[in-house]
């Protein structure tokens, strides 16, 4: 099968010197930590040596592997009609209406959708105000179905905070933050409910098992995926239990991976999708969900803030919502861009900061908190939307991006695209001539759709209130731009404004930046990271490669840690990264704890080297997000 | 030579995965309502246990029973999956569901074991939830046949099953005339993935649906769950500079 990874670098330094046992620093470091005894190699001009972190045979190919000859490596391949990978909103919605057309007009439609989470909503994670737009086109009778939509919104607060004071924002009607006639939904809850409707309708729901492969026909369209393997050893080789995942054949296949899939982002590359768009710019959302003191409950209220604790050229800010569902509970969250400079500032200690303002923690003293999740999100819009259509496949959802930035809604649009992908689908999949160029169908009529839907409509207005961020006055000239161009006029300004570029790259070194004072956590309001990660439920089978692969392992240390002081151990939500120093001799190395893993993909995106590739790791790995 | 018709593995669908645990705010039990169930472990080495002694030709049929609501077939498809014949789901849901234990439920197994003409019952130890190891006890009580419990080992010898058992003071061999109740424990195997092409397959398999009252059983509990609570939070700990510290502090706390 064809190896996707055109930039695979196999590390010169790599030798399995079994002389080197006697030196080697791993002894003492914890079994579940210790990556494998004889791959250790010495680092050039450094005594120290260095073990080995990366053994995922994406980047250590599995047929050059002396530990791999003779296992069997057939996979069983099957054949549907539309694969679908993702089973968040995009691609339920797009499921659902693929068996709704099929059953209006009396096809047979056999479409399968493949889900990594264990079950399905277990790794969704959203705020979120649900703007139900969308639902009604896909359901119209979502009430009597039992979508639990049970918080309509009823009150509306913004605020500029400043370390001590609250300045209220009037929430007029027009501004894209409105939620007037939208609801606080708990988004897995939602996505479960619309698993439960696509399996009614037939849908092949396959949760637990990851798509880890695309699969090419010989003319290089897409023919479908292939399903994780498993029963991989921590140190890439087989185990007894070791069984080839399997393929997923289709006319069609829809990546509905969600913000910056690891699928997708090979798909790019392969198809040349991005060549007339902006890189994508992010933000990492962190959530907690905490049952409150209920004579401080306001059930339908909507709180957003920006300001403290962010510099006005760090984009960012809050949100809290209270739901009605039973018990005084409310959602709230922080989200910071990704495009921040310092590489000190660490988003999950700003989160826990944030909680300490009069304003917030007033709401949730007495309270308990009783889940923490965290995932990054979209912040490009227009100008950083792809080609979504290729030979054999398409994009929805948040993987090509159609969040809303200013109004921080992304699903309705979302579902959207999944609908407007299956219309544009059903008639090709169930035509008797499909009249394609190429065995996997392209099918360019789903991006006709898009442009011609409310979604473009929608992007195009807010696409300048983001990029309007960058200018000397950050935050403030933002606001002001938003208020002068978006709630005036509409959007219709005739230019676009750029975004800052690939967030990755607007990180500056430490050494030019100041450390940032957090206050430690104080147990009740605010919390450290370990306590949270365990909160978020989140576990991976321990014996298998780390899935956050180290294109080069010598590079953290040399440019990640030498120059920015290891940014990835402050932007983690998880804390999978931590420089530990080297049992032997001078200096640190990097520890990957891979199974503390929430899949949130913000070390992908805002990695200074780009060194850091995540793949999928073994099927219902990761986090165990309930209505989060 | 192989005397085992049909073979009953029994696994239960409990909380698993190790999710985030919390107590009903009227403290009646924990909020299972969208947490994540899956076969407990210990049923999942029970059903490769069985699968093997199937492979090596010992028994001719597995099946996989479950007792609970509709959630449960998802865990007997597993079961399925891993190479079990077909299933059986006997339905419990609503408030029967909430106090069935493990009396019930060995009450539900031998009535089955004993309408299937079972030669061999294997069970988990027990389940992770409760960790109540109870249910593969009171099967073999109910049934009054030979029990071979926290198995390790197990290997069929003619008419009579050898199983080596793991105890506080280390194993014991035992040797026992089927038909006979089996309890696994950790390390008896590593149970095999059920790849997505056998979840497949499973859909086709048979899964029976029954009620507890089709086998004559009585499901009232004899125990009622008075509270639930979370263990109290852990104090942090005191540092002293010197032992007369310490003996200060002890005195002042009572403790001596």
């Amino acid at each position: 099968m064809v190896l996707p990874y055109l930039l695979i670098t196999l590390h010169c330094y790599i030798s399995p010197y079994k002389s080197h046992r006697c030196i080697r620093a791993l002894k003492t470091v914890q079994a579940e930590h210790a990556p494998p005894q004889h791959y250790t190699w010495r680092r050039n001009c450094s005594s120290a040596v260095m073990p080995r972190i990366t053994s995922h045979y994406t980047i250590f190919p599995r047929d050059k592997d002396p530990r791999w000859e003779g296992v069997e490596m057939e996979r069983f391949a099957d054949e549907a009609d539309v694969v679908i990978v993702g089973g968040g909103p995009a691609g339920l919605s797009a499921a659902i209406r693929l068996k709704q057309l099929a059953k209006e007009q009396e096809k047979e439609l056999r479409v399968c959708l493949v889900e990594k989470a264990s079950q399905i909503g277990a790794h969704t994670l959203s705020g979120a105000c649900l703007e139900p737009s969308a639902l009604n086109e896909l359901f119209p009778d979502w009430k009597e179905r039992g979508a639990p939509l049970n918080t309509p919104v009823t009150e509306d607060l913004f605020s500029i905070l400043t370390e001590k004071y609250r300045i209220p924002v009037p929430m007029l009607p027009g501004l894209p933050m409105n939620n007037h006639g939208n609801y606080i939904v708990r988004l897995g809850h939602f996505v479960h409910w619309l698993g439960e409707q696509a399996e009614e309708l037939g849908v092949e729901i396959y949760p637990g098992y990851a798509a880890a492969e695309v699969l090419f026909h010989e003319d290089g369209s897409v023919k479908g995926i292939a399903t994780n393997d498993v029963g991989i050893a921590k140190d890439g080789s087989p185990k007894d239990v070791f069984e080839r995942g399997m393929e997923l054949h289709a006319k069609v296949t829809l990546f509905g991976e969600g913000c910056h899939g690891h699928l997708a982002k090979q798909l790019y590359r392969q198809f040349n999708l991005r060549e007339n768009c902006e890189p994508q710019t992010y933000a990492i959302g962190l959530k907690e969900l905490w049952v409150i003191d209920e004579k401080k409950w306001r059930p339908g209220r909507v709180e957003h803030s920006v300001g403290w604790p962010l510099n006005r050229n760090t984009y960012g800010g809050s949100f809290l919502y209270h739901l009605n569902e039973g018990e005084p509970l409310v959602a709230l969250g922080f989200v910071v861009g990704l495009d921040y400079t310092n590489p000190y500032l660490s988003p999950f200690r700003e989160f826990q900061r944030w909680k300490h303002h009069p304003f917030v923690a007033k709401t949730l003293e007495g309270g308990d908190r009783i889940a923490y999740g965290a995932r990054a999100l979209n912040e490009g819009g227009y100008q950083c939307l792809p080609k979504v259509t290729f030979p054999g496949g398409m994009l929805i959802g948040c993987s090509p991006g159609f969040m809303n930035v200013p109004k921080i809604k992304g699903t309705h649009t979302a579902m959207k695209s999944g609908m407007l992908a299956a219309e544009a689908i059903f008639p090709k999949v169930t035509a008797e001539d499909p009249a394609s160029k190429t065995a996997g169908l392209h099918i360019p009529e789903y991006e006709d759709n898009l442009k011609k839907s409310w979604i473009w409509k929608e992007l195009y207005a807010v696409r300048n209130i983001r990029p309007s961020f960058h200018n000397y006055f950050g935050l403030y000239g933002g606001m002001v731009y938003t208020g002068v161009f978006y709630w005036i006029l509409r959007g219709k300004e005739p230019w676009t404004l750029k975004h800052a570029g690939l967030d990755s790259a607007q990180l500056k070194p430490a050494k030019e930046c100041t450390p940032i004072e957090y206050p430690k956590p104080d147990g009740k309001l605010s919390f450290d990271l370990l306590s949270s990660v365990a909160l978020s439920g989140t576990n991976h089978e321990g014996d298998q490669p780390p899935h956050l692969t180290l294109k080069d392992d010598s590079i953290p240390v040399a440019n990640n840690l030498a120059i920015y002081d290891g940014p990835e151990q402050r932007f983690c939500p998880a804390g999978v990264y931590e420089y530990v120093p080297l049992e032997t001799g001078e200096g640190m190395r990097l520890q990957i704890n891979a199974q503390n893993c929430v899949h949130c993909k913000t070390c992908d995106i805002k990695d200074p080297s780009q060194n850091i590739n995540w793949v999928v790791p073994e099927g219902s790995g990761g986090p165990a997000y309930n209505g989060l | 030579m192989s005397p085992a018709s049909v073979f009953v593995c029994l696994s239960l669908t409990l909380l698993s995965d190790y999710p985030v645990i919390r107590v009903k705010p009227d403290n009646s039990g924990v909020v299972t309502d969208g947490v994540k169930h899956s076969m407990n472990p210990f049923c999942e080495i029970a059903v490769e246990e069985a699968v093997k002694l199937k492979e090596k030709k010992f028994i001719k049929e597995v099946v996989a029973v479950s007792c609970g609501p509709t959630q449960v077939t998802e865990t007997i498809r597993t079961a399925l999956a891993m190479g079990c014949d077909r299933g059986i789901h006997v339905e419990v849901s609503g408030k029967d569901y909430e106090a069935m234990g493990p009396l019930q439920i060995a009450k539900i197994f031998a009535a089955l074991a004993k309408k299937e003409e079972a030669s061999l019952v294997i069970l988990g130890k027990q389940a992770i939830d409760d960790d109540c190891n109870q249910t593969g006890q009171m099967t073999a009580a109910l049934l009054d046949w030979p029990q071979g419990t926290f198995a390790s080992e197990v290997t069929i010898d003619g008419e009579k099953v050898k199983v080596v058992r793991e105890i506080d003071g280390g194993l014991e061999t035992i040797k026992i005339s089927m038909p006979a109740v089996l309890t696994a424990d950790l390390r008896l195997n590593t149970p095999r993935y059920a790849t997505l092409p056998n979840i497949m397959k499973a859909k086709k398999k048979k899964i029976a649906n029954m009620k507890p009252a089709d086998l004559g059983v009585d499901m009232v509990s004899r125990v009622e769950v008075l509270r639930v609570d979370e263990p109290p939070t852990r104090l942090a700990g005191v540092k002293v500079e010197t032992v007369d510290d310490l003996v200060a502090k002890l005195k002042a706390n009572g403790t001596i």
